[in-house]
């Protein structure tokens, strides 16, 4: 708190708030006991004159620390906010008189201490000042000249932005290039389309937008959003420039064949795989590699490595519609042509369903069955699960493996690179997407399957595709099976390295229609990163906010936590070891906050100390009062709006707890709690989302590090002789509004039963 | 409302679901000006009736949550709820749009206490919850709405009952005398994120759906939710009961030449999560998912595996040939399994019918000559001259994801247009 800070309490007596409690004694609170210079009630402060009433004094230069007692920060925001002005809300409604009974001793304290916590927070915040140093590009990098690269760098140049497209082979035009037709992804839905490969190569090579760079792989990348600093090397000579985003559209390759010798590969020319299959398809029909007669009579294998935990434990998205477009092809060029699809579901999702609708009209048989063995005479043995047996297929002239896509989320043509298994982390896979589902439990005689061993676990081979510069590694994290993707379903785009968008089949298998949309949502996310970042502005969730991490080193230890724990791999080390933040890669969580043991990082307006002021400002009965106290830390996404809701449906609960928002339960520092247990707190909960496999910590690992954080609190509390459930974390979800109350007075029990903390009233 | 110029540099996006608030919001990061209208009085459309997502099972209120704080935190757009297009002219860079706004009869003086609710008498079907249950006649839609503000439905109004509402309201927040207005707006650009709706299970004439045991799959997603007519109890709509044995039952509508010819993708998901809501509520359930293929595209297919392994969830490759009420009321379905032959006729506690999504453009749209295919979905991006754009499941049956990713690629398209001009 500065000299200049003028903090003013403004407490609002309506919904409720002015029958429930006494609003004079609360405001005595703040002119008696906090001796805040200004404090003022009124009957509903939202309104267009309560508003007045403040904006005045902030006009007036009476106040520029305006503590608005009222509802709940979730609400109003747009009205309490005034320029000039640093604004701090205590939740009277919501978490107050709306969960306590009226006219209650307790409801009156909590009201008391909510104000109390807001004075605190005031004191120890400011609007923060932006970060903005140095130059900021508007370049794009797109990673990959396939259709998928080809397309976002054209969606860039037309929206006014400079890309340079980076294509590690001679040639634009990737996989997508080889095909013969794609898929119809145009209404009627009805033929294979010409493929667009060709006309968009001619596009980009003509858009003076876009700097095209065959032959070209990224050696090094340096930086941050805005700021990317990237080492291209283009046959053997380097060249170095800078970018504001980047967008990756490495795309995929095929799985390879010759892991399938089950399935006949290498057996006889005649056994194909979908891609080599599109080299054999021209204007006529397709001959036989072996001996150059026409095919006749062709089986389609589905699912040729995909859907196989041997293989590639995921569904491809796109093999069914491709082999129907073969399969379509070749009877179209030849009407005798005998196709036959062998799958086990048959998976053309949305309007691909009239695709294969015509491919039944044009007579290709489907045979549902899982193909157990291809023989060097083009015998398919399938299990047909009617007859409950074998069934072998033969007189074929072709077999086609409909092979599943792999996605290139490093560079296989360069070698890997000596990493220490720290660095290789963020390349496993984040998660077990086969983890098992909650069940209440199983019918008698029925027993928990158990979970198949995960495939594909090892690290994918090859070089880093940007060869970040970042602490935590060189390679763009993964989340599961190799695929670069986004664990947020409402998300798709946020992924674990600011600025750096990754699309198409690299994210998830999909087709090229999917894909080049998926391009266009890339560029502009990488379009949003370079306009916010330029003014300091965070990206999401907590877009916009201005406050980044300041890092006091005269203090640090060098222990290396922030820079380990940030989700983001925003924190570097320097050559001294000591950190060294990249303050737009930054998403502003607290991680780091909560990480550092000796409390040396903090925001302007948020910080380990803030907390600790705010919960030692509630008033702490003694002992004999039998009133105990339970610090609650409540995540801001998911927690703290479901205790709102349970306000909103008037659900009471215990008026022992305080509540403080957190950013994240990851900002939550172990000395946060150990504090509030030495200043007389009874329990000390930290309220977050649910962690592991179905994270959905939008910071990634928060609710995950705080409990990994709070199980080794249980040394400090014996040191303390407290015991060690008087601390606990508790995973809610925002739809608890329901539950989240009995939640709490279950844990009031508990503590009940342990008895006050005998450091109440030290 | 109105701009410099002949041209607009303005986003209107039509439809407030998940699709239309992404748009509008990755629009408005990125600098540009948005106004987000929507026809209902709440933003998040059909994934805010939803109880959790696949796969993960989270709740939707979650994304929603972040992307209100979004929302209020873009000075640039603005948001119109019970607003919808009458009327568009103009072109690319410079449409005229006609917004027509239903009254709510409660202002921005709102409060959120509740007092109108507590001073209300009569009950309506509730439409958060597909009329299963009813709520007063002045109601907060959610306790999740954005906006945070009542309504007070028309049919009390001219009532002494709404003059108890209105007296009950200490913040001058009734306006019983509002009424219909209409006004213009200049936009750049449109994207229309008119979503869907279910496919209408009165026409699947063999499926029993009057049985109040036989229920299409919004339904049960409101049966689970604990904001639902049931707190969140999967129990059979006729006695309350628990219901547990189960069958879901694909392809209800889609696929099928007859209704929706197209795959409407998300529903074989959908069922896995039912039968996984069933699951994680009774120990002794049996969930039957009867299907044609199940469509668990790309990494989904691990969710698929998920419930193939649990014992209790068992799949029926067949599409019954009917759905009837038994002799002691329970639902019956009927048919032969494509696999086994076998023709079975098994009762069952509760019978969910996988409807498929119908685009919901068709009513909610004004004359203007888009580009639609022969189902009504608007054809994504066809015309970069049009200033049309389409986004989520009005282009096309997507999952919410796609629905995003589609979204914020329209939010690109838009940007382009409003650019250009």
């Amino acid at each position: 708190m500065s000299e200049q800070d003028i903090i003013g309490v403004y407490i609002c007596e309506g919904c409720g708030i002015g029958d429930a409690i006494d609003v004079d004694a609360t405001a005595g609170i703040a002119t008696d006991e906090l001796k805040v210079p200004l404090c003022k009630k009124h009957s509903h402060l939202c309104s267009d004159e309560g508003v007045k009433l403040i904006a005045g004094d902030v006009a007036a230069g009476a106040v520029n620390k305006p503590v608005i007692a009222a509802c709940s920060p979730r609400v109003m925001a747009d009205k309490f906010t005034f320029d000039g002005a640093h604004v701090v809300r205590a939740n009277l409604r919501e978490q107050v008189v709306w969960c306590h009974p009226a006219g209650d001793e307790d409801t009156q304290m909590h009201a008391n201490d909510q104000v109390r916590m807001g004075v605190a927070q005031a004191k120890k915040s400011d609007s923060p000042e932006p970060w903005s140093e140095g130059a900021f590009s508007e370049t794009i990098l797109v990673v990959g000249g396939g259709y998928v690269g080809m397309t976002a760098a054209r969606e860039a140049s037309k929206a006014g932005y400079k890309t340079i497209l980076a294509e590690r082979t001679d040639r634009l035009g990737g996989m997508a290039a080889k095909w013969s037709k794609i898929m119809p992804h145009r209404p009627p839905y009805r033929e294979p389309q010409d493929n667009p490969v060709g006309d968009l190569i001619s596009a980009v090579e003509n858009d003076n937008n876009i700097t095209v760079m065959t032959d070209t792989f990224v050696t090094k990348t340096s930086g941050m959003p805005g700021q990317f600093t990237v080492d291209l090397s283009k046959g053997g000579s380097a060249s170095t420039e800078t970018f504001g985003g980047i967008v990756v559209a490495t795309g995929w390759r095929p799985y390879d064949p010759n892991k399938l010798g089950h399935l006949g590969y290498g057996q006889s020319p005649d056994v194909v795989t979908n891609v080599e299959l599109e080299g054999l398809l021209g204007d006529g029909p397709v001959n036989r590699k072996s001996d150059g007669n026409p095919v006749k009579t062709v089986a389609f294998v589905q699912c040729a490595g995909s859907r196989d935990p041997q293989h590639l434990p995921y569904c491809s998205s796109v093999c069914c519609g491709v082999s129907i477009k073969h399969a379509i092809q070749m009877v179209d060029a030849d009407p005798d042509v005998m196709a036959y699809v062998i799958f086990d579901e048959l998976r053309t999702p949305g309007t691909a369903e009239e695709f294969y609708r015509v491919a039944q009209e044009k007579g290709v048989i489907f045979v549902k069955g899982k193909v157990e063995s291809v023989g060097s005479d083009l015998t398919v043995t399938y299990h047909d699960d009617l007859l409950g047996d074998d069934i072998p297929m033969s007189g074929l002239d072709m077999v086609v493996l409909a092979t599943g896509m792999v996605p290139n989320s490093t560079n296989v043509d360069q070698p890997a690179l000596e990493l220490e298994d720290e660095e290789l982390v963020m390349i496993k896979d984040d998660i077990n997407p086969l983890a098992e589902i909650t069940v209440s439990g199983y019918a008698e005689g029925n027993e928990a399957p158990e979970i198949p061993e995960l495939g594909g676990q090892e690290v994918p081979e090859g070089a880093p595709i940007l060869n970040l510069q970042y602490r935590q590694g060189p390679h763009i994290p993964i989340l599961a099976d190799g695929f670069s993707d986004s664990h947020y379903i409402c998300f798709p785009y946020e992924t674990r390295r600011s600025g750096i968008y990754t699309c198409g089949p690299v994210r998830r298998p999909m087709d090229m229609g999917e894909a080049g949309q998926d391009a266009a949502g890339a560029v502009l996310k990488a379009i949003q990163a370079i306009r916010n970042v330029r003014d300091g502005k965070s990206l999401h969730p907590r877009t916009g906010d201005l406050s980044f991490p300041k890092f006091g080193l005269d203090i640090c230890t060098k222990c290396r936590r922030c820079t380990v724990e940030c989700p983001f791999g925003a924190i570097d080390e320097r050559e001294d070891d000591f950190p060294v933040v990249n303050p737009t890669r930054c998403r502003r969580c607290g991680t780091c906050m909560g990480a550092c043991p000796v409390r040396t990082i903090s925001f302007d307006n948020y910080s380990v100390e803030m907390i600790n002021d705010m919960s030692k400002a509630v008033e702490m009965p003694d002992e004999f009062a039998e009133k105990p106290r339970i610090l609650i830390l409540a995540c801001e996404n998911d927690a703290y709006p479901a205790l709102d809701m349970a306000g909103i449906n008037r659900h009471q609960y215990s008026a022992f707890v305080r509540v403080i928002p957190v950013r994240c339960l990851g900002s939550v520092s172990m000395l946060n709690a150990s504090d509030a247990l030495s200043s007389g707190y009874d329990g000390v909960v930290l309220m977050g989302c649910k962690s592991g496999d179905d994270y959905q910590c939008h910071f990634v690992k928060g609710s995950g590090l705080a409990k990994e954080r709070m199980g080794k609190i249980e040394e400090t509390l014996s040191s303390m002789m407290l015991e060690p459930e008087r601390v606990t974390t508790m995973e809610v979800s925002i739809a608890d509004s329901a539950t989240i109350g009995k939640t709490i007075d279950a844990f009031a029990e508990v503590i009940n039963g342990i008895g006050l903390n005998p450091f109440k009233g030290f | 409302m109105s701009t410099q110029g002949p041209s607009s540099q303005t986003i209107l996006v039509v439809g407030g679901g998940i699709a239309g608030i992404s748009a509008a919001i990755e629009s408005a990061e990125s600098g540009l000006d948005v106004i987000l209208l929507e026809q209902s009085p709440v933003l998040g459309g059909r994934v805010s009736l939803l109880n959790r997502y696949f796969p993960k099972l989270c709740h939707p209120t979650c994304g929603l949550e972040i992307n209100y704080q979004r929302i209020k935190k873009a000075k640039n757009l603005k948001v119109l709820t019970m607003s919808s297009v009458e009327k568009v002219d103009g072109e690319k860079g410079n449409f005229t749009v006609t917004v027509k706004t239903q009254p709510r009869h409660v202002n921005a003086n709102c409060t959120a206490c509740g007092a109108c609710a507590d001073a209300a008498t009569t009950e309506v079907p509730n439409p958060s919850n597909y009329g299963l249950d009813t709520l007063k006649a002045a109601y907060l839609p959610t306790e999740h709405a954005f906006p945070m503000r009542y309504v007070i439905d028309p049919s009390v109004i001219g009532t002494p009952e709404a003059d108890a509402i209105k007296a009950a309201c200490k913040y001058a927040a009734v306006d019983l005398d509002e009424t219909e207005t209409t006004f213009e707006v200049n936009a750049g650009a449109i994207i229309w994120a008119t979503g869907w709706r279910p496919y209408d299970a009165n026409k699947l004439t063999s499926y029993d759906y009057k049985n109040p045991d036989v229920i299409n799959n919004v339904e049960m997603e409101r049966l689970a939710a604990h904001d639902g007519p049931t707190e969140g109890k999967i129990v059979r709509p006729s006695n309350g009961e628990e219901a547990k044995k189960v069958a879901l039952i694909q392809c209800a509508g889609s696929r099928d030449i007859n209704h929706l010819p197209y795959c409407s993708r998300i529903c074989c998901l959908g069922s896995l999560k039912h039968a996984a809501y069933v699951r994680e509520q009774y120990a002794d359930a049996e969930v039957d998912i009867y299907y044609i293929d199940i469509r668990a595209h790309d990494k989904l297919e691990s969710f698929h595996q998920k419930l193939k392994r649990d014992p209790q969830v068992h799949f029926l490759k067949s599409k019954p040939a009917s759905i009837f009420t038994g002799e002691d009321g329970n639902p019956v379905v009927q048919g032969e399994d494509t696999v086994t032959r076998e023709v079975y006729e098994r009762p069952y506690d509760l019978v969910v019918l996988a409807t498929g999504m119908e685009p919901s453009t068709q009513a909610g749209r004004p004359e203007v000559t888009l580009e639609e295919d022969e189902y009504g979905f608007i054809v994504p991006h066809s015309d970069d001259e049009s200033g049309h754009i389409s986004a989520g499941v009005a282009s096309g049956p997507l999952d919410v994801s796609m629905s995003v990713q589609s979204a914020t690629a329209a939010a690109l398209k838009a940007i382009q247009a409003v650019q250009g001009a």
